[in-house]
């Protein structure tokens, strides 16, 4: 059975037609990276699958259960975890607090301090836990986030650009995380930019353009692709100044 | 760590200013000189200090949904209010014996919560919030007063109890307490300082561990960031609605004693300056911690009786300029920089750390 299976799910925003019959199937175990040109309507996936959005029309479905109409937390609840575009933590709380708060009540109260110090030390956090979540850099902050949404243990983690405004060492070490949970049996699914990155963790790609399903295959077929290639040169002329202070794929 | 052990541990936390054996030192020495102050007083000064101490409920509780869970309710009047006239009502009717008056108190405290249950239920699970959450909440308390106003005519009573429009209710019996060689009247007096004052204290320490409690840690994360809440799988309208009902049975406990204080309530207490000055009190202060509530509730309460001398009109005037000012200066609230301010050479933790 699929771990998720979007079933031709549409989103309209007025006029815009954001998310256009997407199709999308996740096997259980497999890390699905969803690539395409700003603007594609991959962050609008994201939220129509943790129910931030509802559809306009079509299906979700997580572990075989249709999930279209539960709220959020309920569907967090089920087995899933999301770390969001824009780091969504909690600032003026310290980095201990921030995952306190996510880990809480996943863990007996008589562990979670050493449980919460092992997650530090994962996040390479250890000597920041006390700072105020808003003062890390920006590629702690991400961290800090990954590791909120890892600690909820959830079966299927959605992480949306999650090496934004890291170095290339720290997205290599990411990449090599997502290997790990992979490893342990999570189903990931990320958006990313970073071609390295795709090319270090992905098993299945998938591009979206203009809110429908370009392309899907293995990464090899996706860069041999000569239409995919065309819409990022599409891209870069017509949003070259794009919130993407990444820059443009590596392809 | 054991779990009862654990649970007083929350007396202390990231929540709350105030940690280690100076703070608690410093907290019993001000708690012996509360108890020890009437016998340096007379009985009258000593009831106006319980008029201050009744406010502080209805402080700490708004202190509890905006400072804490980031819901700014205009009208915690309207929960002081149902429930004052609430205890007006049933002690008119059912008289103090037995003990009464404190069934009396925890119907209409319990009266106040189940309105604020309904009312919050359409607020949070409408997804109401920012400033809209304000002009509903002050909306409902303007609403109250208006129709308490025009309750003057003799067919407006329930059972004994004349509602009696704009004049108030007054009248009801004090709280009292049932003694073997004589009941107990807890007139505004020590004895009934004695009372509240051990109300304080409870409610106090009760909300220090509410609020560094995993309840709490979810509070606080609703006010920084609902969204990442929510995706932590927390159903963020059961915490909000949760806090706004414990906020209101605070506002009608202040309401409770106020009226059986002063025997007396009217329409004017859930009115607009009456709802506007537990904001006051609670941003003056600093509402994203209990001490700087309570300690700057009590501040703005003296300065204002001080200058109530010189006419009320003026008052409100430097009340006014006070918020101004703390919203300018030290938006955290005065108290909270002050206490900053102090605690800064003795620790080299930063703000926040858990
Ligand atoms: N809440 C919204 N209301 C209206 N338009 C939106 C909303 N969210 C996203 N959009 C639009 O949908 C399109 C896709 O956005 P998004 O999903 O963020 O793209 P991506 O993550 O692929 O860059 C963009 O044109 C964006 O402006
Ligand atoms: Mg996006």
């Amino acid at each position: 059975m699929p771990m998720l299976q979007t079933l031709g799910l549409n989103k309209r925003f007025g006029g815009l037609h954001v998310t256009n019959n997407v199709d999308l199937t996740l096997q259980a175990g497999e890390v699905h990276c969803l690539i395409g040109p700003n603007g594609a309507g991959k962050s609008t996936l994201f939220r129509l699958i943790l129910g931030e959005h509802l559809p306009s029309s079509g299906a979700i479905l997580f572990g075989g259960e249709d999930i279209t109409s539960l709220k959020p937390f309920q569907r967090i609840r089920r087995g899933m975890s999301v770390k969001f575009q824009v780091p969504g933590i909690f600032k003026a709380l310290s980095v201990r607090q921030n995952l306190e708060i996510a880990m809480q009540h996943h863990y007996p109260p008589a562990v979670l301090g050493e449980e919460i110090d092992k997650l530090l030390a994962f996040l390479n956090l250890t000597a920041d836990s006390t700072r105020l979540a808003g003062n890390l850099s920006h590629g702690q902050k991400q961290w800090l986030e990954i590791g909120m949404a890892v600690s909820l243990k959830p079966r299927l983690l959605l992480l949306d650009e999650p090496t934004a405004g890291m170095s290339p060492e720290e997205t290599h070490a990411t990449g090599e995380m997502v290997k790990r949970l992979n490893a342990q049996g999570m189903t990931v699914l990320a958006v990313e930019h970073d071609m390295a990155f795709v090319r270090q963790v992905a098993q299945q790609v998938t591009v979206l353009h203009l809110g429908k399903v370009f392309a899907q295959g293995s990464i090899d077929e996706i860069v041999a692709n000569e239409d995919v290639a065309a819409i990022y040169l599409g891209q870069t002329t017509a949003h070259e100044t794009a919130h993407e202070p990444a820059g443009g794929p590596h392809a | 760590m054991n779990a009862l052990s654990r649970f007083f541990a929350r007396l202390e936390g990231p929540q709350t200013l105030g940690r280690g054996p100076g703070f608690w030192i410093g907290f019993l020495i001000v708690l012996a000189g509360a108890c020890a102050y009437p016998l340096f007083s007379d009985g009258y000064t000593v009831g106006n200090t319980v008029y201050f101490f009744t406010w502080i409920f209805m402080a700490l509780g708004l202190s509890l949904i905006w400072g804490y869970g980031g819901a700014l309710s205009f009208g915690q009047t309207a929960f002081f209010g149902i429930a004052g006239y609430a205890y007006g009502i049933l002690t008119i009717n059912f008289g103090a014996a037995y003990g009464f008056t404190f069934i009396a108190l925890l119907f209409a405290v319990a009266i106040a919560a189940l309105f604020a249950a309904l009312l919050g239920y359409f607020l949070f699970f409408g997804r109401i919030s920012g400033v809209f959450l304000g002009i509903v909440t002050l909306s409902v308390t303007l609403v109250l007063e208006r129709f308490m106003a025009q309750t003057a005519g003799p067919e407006w009573k329930i059972g004994a109890a004349r509602l009696n429009g704009f004049n108030g209710m007054s009248n009801m019996p004090p709280l009292t307490v049932p003694w073997p060689g004589g009941d107990i009247v807890l007139f505004p007096d020590v004895q009934l300082y004695y009372v509240v004052l051990g109300m304080l204290v409870l409610v106090y320490l009760g909300l220090r561990i509410l609020v560094n409690s995993p309840f709490g840690n979810v509070l606080v994360a609703i006010r920084e960031n609902p969204e990442r809440a929510e995706m932590l799988g927390y159903d963020i309208r059961k915490y909000q609605l949760g806090t706004f009902v414990i906020g209101a049975a605070l506002a009608g406990l202040s309401g409770v004693l106020y009226t059986s204080w002063g025997q007396y309530i009217t329409p004017s207490s859930m009115g607009m300056t009456a709802a506007a000055l537990p904001i006051v009190w609670v941003a003056v202060g600093g509402r994203s911690d209990l001490t700087t509530t309570l300690v700057g509730t009590i501040t703005v309460l003296a300065v204002f009786q001080a200058l109530t001398i010189h006419g009320s009109q003026y008052a409100l005037v430097v009340m006014g300029i006070m918020l101004v000012l703390t919203v300018l200066l030290a938006p955290r609230g005065l108290i909270y920089a002050l206490a900053r301010l102090i605690a800064r050479p003795f620790s080299k933790r930063q703000p926040g750390d858990a």
